[in-house]
């Protein structure tokens, strides 16, 4: 062991804590905020503490409707980004799992081309094609659906990369057991294979489902409706700094119940989400 | 490598691989292709006629000044963003490093930021710095610092890049502390003992041997300030005030979505497309030599 001062380590624990200050505090005090009223938020400076208006603005804005955005109550918005988030956590990981599955356990012409056409979606995000894609969806008729905000992204080279190199590390004689047993390759992929990758599974799920639900961008062009917002989507109308219309209670609120969900799944499914992020950089 | 042990089938390949397949055909490479393809078309102002120009947009563009400062914005929020988030992250990965007590506790509070939307992120620091009712931006006012990042475009940028480094301080934290508890004690031990203080022992030892992981984070953020910042720039400062905070992909929104410039815009999504390849090729090759660093 090194040597050990107690004042080093007291800074050590001081540094730490303006640390988590820093980064807590916007957290915080949007919650403080939240439980206020529009007059006090609209005096600076704001109390430190929590208000006494909780329960008010919080069923004000999940079941009332917000004015700013048509009427559309937060809980819609809520469910809308649900839908999203899970659905491009689960559609990304289910149609990786079975390209990589083809990939590894099968021979077939074509099968690294497959793999390249795959991996090179990683140099294609949306930013760099947003107006041709924005044709491809009115083609198809996706602006304003669920499926719009879905399908076009769960194509997912990393989750791919990812259960391929998982994939690699199975050993042949498992597979050639497996078929001495009879098990064909639907047999193999749902009794070996699936509860093999469970792990691999719920890693990918958080960091992925996180993924879904930040997405900025792609709800942005793919959602005109108020209704059919996405949360963020949602916040950014809500919010003028033009005129002072603002209802920034409620803003406050929409901000908390955007981004209570997310961090739940990050600080329970802690262990996963540290080991999803070192694999999805690998 | 030893052949595989696979299974003999030759259709069941093709038909897992569909889905995956059809969506990056249409919704990945036909639109890339198409912004390929119109990067060299001109069109007429009514939509009517296109011609074929070749390089012209891209000449266009790269003499464009609008463009250029959108260039420099891009850099200076990138670089700014990228030193500010991995410094910070550095300084309490080393400080978690020497604690014992409370380790957990502090990774666990340390994370809430990664959840956090870009966008929401950027709102968050807008309503604490907001002139007219940020409490922070009072407590600016009554140090007697001017600040307005609704009218100043420093203070804007300071405000985005605030915003932008605070999110990703989570993501390199985790990495470092990984990075730091890689390092072999015995290398840091046997430096004490020849009498190296924590300073030099951190400089000469623990930093360059955290280069691994440091040069990945830097590939990291600085894709992460290119591409994911979009939601806070576009909910916090709109590329104001006159295009301050205009980065490229803003800019490239804007352009082609808002204004409608398809041509211009086409060739910007092509320049954005050849730096993601290149900063994906760095990130890949350099994957190769991580292996090697265990």
């Amino acid at each position: 062991m090194t040597e050990s001062y107690p004042l080093r380590t007291f800074i050590g624990h001081a540094v730490l804590i303006l640390g988590i200050l820093i980064v807590a505090f916007p957290i915080y005090y949007t919650f403080v905020a939240s439980t206020h009223s529009l007059q006090t938020i609209l005096r600076p400076p704001l109390p430190l503490l929590p208000g006494d208006r909780f329960v008010e603005n919080y069923s004000e804005a999940l079941f009332g409707g917000v004015g700013r955005i048509g009427g559309v109550s937060v809980g819609t918005l809520l469910f809308n980004t649900t839908v999203m988030a899970l659905g491009i956590a689960l559609g990304k990981i289910c149609i990786s799992i079975l390209s990589a599955y083809a990939i590894v356990f099968f021979r077939f012409p074509l099968r690294m081309t497959f793999f390249w056409l795959i991996f090179i979606t990683l140099m294609l995000p949306v930013e760099v094609r947003i107006l041709p894609t924005y044709k491809v969806m009115v083609d198809f008729g996706l602006i304003d659906t669920y499926a719009g905000l879905i399908i076009p992204i769960i194509a997912s080279a990393t989750a791919t990369l990812l259960f391929r190199q998982f994939f690699l590390t199975i050993p042949g004689e498992l597979v050639e057991a497996a078929r001495v047993d009879g098990a064909g390759p639907f047999r193999f992929f749902k009794d070996i294979l699936l509860p093999l990758s469970k792990t691999n599974i719920a890693a990918l799920f958080v960091i992925l489902f996180i993924y879904g639900w930040t997405q900025y961008l792609w709800p942005l062009l793919v959602t005109n409706r108020n209704d059919m917002n996405t949360i963020v989507i949602a916040l950014r109308k809500m919010i003028s700094f033009a005129d002072a219309d603002t209802e920034w209670h409620l803003v406050m609120v929409t901000c908390m119940l955007a981004i209570v969900p997310p961090i739940l799944v990050v600080v329970l499914m802690q262990r996963w989400f540290v080991r999803g992020l070192v694999d999805t950089e690998k | 490598m030893s052949p595989r042990v696979v299974f003999p089938n030759k259709i069941l390949p093709y038909l897992l691989l569909a889905p995956q397949l059809a969506i990056t055909l249409v919704f990945f490479y036909w639109p890339a292709s198409q912004a390929l393809y119109q990067s060299m078309l001109r069109e007429d102002p009514f939509g009517l006629k296109s011609q074929f120009v070749w390089f012209d947009n891209f000449a266009r563009v790269l003499a464009d000044p609008n463009y250029l400062n959108s260039v420099r914005v891009t850099a200076v929020f990138s670089i700014a963003t990228a030193a500010v988030a991995m410094v910070t992250a550095l300084l309490l990965a080393v400080m978690a490093d020497k604690v014992i007590r409370g380790r957990g506790l502090y990774r666990t509070l340390m994370i809430w930021p990664y959840a956090v939307a870009p966008a929401i992120a950027g709102m968050l620091w807008l309503f604490l710095f907001n002139p007219s009712i940020g409490t922070l931006a009072y407590g600016l006012r009554w140090l007697g610092i001017a600040w307005n990042p609704l009218l100043d475009g420093g203070d804007a940028m300071v405000l985005v890049v605030a915003a932008a480094s605070w999110k990703q301080i989570s993501y390199n934290f985790l990495f470092f502390v990984a990075g730091l508890q890689a390092i072999p004690k015995t290398l840091i031990e046997a430096a004490a003992i020849d009498g190296a203080g924590p300073t030099k022992r951190f400089w000469t030892i623990v930093f360059p041997l955290l280069a691994p992981t440091t040069f990945f984070l830097l590939v990291v953020n600085t894709v992460y300030a290119f591409f994911d910042t979009f939601g806070i720039i576009h909910a916090v400062t709109g590329g104001g005030p006159g295009k301050a905070t205009e980065t490229l992909v803003y800019k490239v929104y804007n352009d082609g979505f808002v204004n409608l410039i398809l041509g211009d815009s086409a060739a910007q999504s092509v320049i954005l497309m050849v730096i993601v390849i290149a900063l994906t090729a760095i990130q890949f090759r350099y994957v190769e030599k991580k292996v090697h660093y265990g």
